[in-house]
């Protein structure tokens, strides 16, 4: 599902598309998901929770060392609802995190599977940890 | 009241007052609590036909879901599992803000609701429940002769 991912180099063609101007709906507000963020010798992996997000309404960025995960929730409400306790009262979900230069932006690959967005970012080869043989004198 | 025991933690003194001042503004909250911050979080409203509940259970084995309804009262209960390394793995954990663990929230419906009548479907982590509501308790026109 690595297709999601619009990999971006600061120096390329200025983009259009204003997030904000996209979805009207829910005007500039978005909520926090809550993530994960592990790392292992390999790599970085990330979770977050964008519950009612389906494929299509994810845009995943990495622009530069700035990855931007944009989501919104495609939750179908009946006509003629009236709320009467709300948790979650938006339907957009963003956040911005700084990436670290020894992580391959290139290779980024992401799957969303139940609400819960996974995230894979390989560390560059020559990032990789390499144990150091003491030698002892 | 709890109290940090690290008064220089920012963040948590803030979390605190925040929670201190949500509560302060509900003088007389339900027997079961301010019903927020839980897992799964709950959206709950009303039609005319029904009132339906959004549970936002991300990331939840279906399997483990389980919803009850009984004597008005609902409760819905499931485990999600941890992603985080077991100790022996040589993995770092930077941020740790997901819930994991089993669940239990429970909610009160209204007496109209339909015991008979429920509906539940789980969609991109996003358990909706419709329960019906009693026909008597619809809205009715009285024609008038």
């Amino acid at each position: 599902m690595s297709n999601d991912i619009q990999t971006r180099s600061t120096t390329g063609a200025s983009e259009g598309t204003d997030p904000k101007q996209k979805s009207p709906r829910y005007g500039g507000g978005a909520l926090t998901p809550p993530v994960d963020v592990l790392e292992d010798a390999g790599g970085i992996t990330l979770f977050a929770d964008l519950p009612g997000v389906s494929r299509d309404n994810l845009n995943l960025q990495v622009e530069a060392e700035t990855l931007t995960i944009e989501a919104e929730s495609s939750l179908a409400v009946p006509d003629g609802l009236k709320t009467s306790h709300t948790e979650v009262g938006l339907g957009r979900f963003r956040r911005v995190f700084t990436l670290s230069k020894e992580l391959d932006t290139e290779k980024v690959s992401a799957e969303l599977s139940q609400g819960v967005l996974k995230l894979r970012i390989p560390k560059a080869e020559h990032a990789k940890p390499r144990r150091i043989k003491v030698e002892v004198a | 009241m709890y109290r940090s025991f690290f008064p220089r933690d920012m963040l948590a003194e803030m979390d605190r007052l925040q929670r201190d001042m949500q509560q302060a503004f509900d003088l007389a909250p339900t027997i079961r609590g301010f019903g927020s911050n839980g897992f799964p979080a709950l959206n709950v409203g009303v039609t005319p036909e029904a009132v339906e509940i959004y549970a936002f259970a991300p990331g939840v084995d279906p399997a483990t879901l389980e919803v009850n309804l009984e004597r008005g009262l609902m409760m819905i209960a499931g485990e999600r599992k941890s992603v985080l390394p077991t100790a022996d793995a040589k993995a770092a954990v930077h941020i740790n803000e997901r819930f994991d663990g089993p669940f239990r929230r429970m909610l009160t419906l209204p007496d109209d609701a339909d015991p008979e009548a429920v509906d539940a479907r789980l969609r991109d982590g996003v358990l909706r429940i419709t329960v019906r509501r009693r026909a008597s308790a619809q809205p009715r026109r009285i024609s008038i002769h």
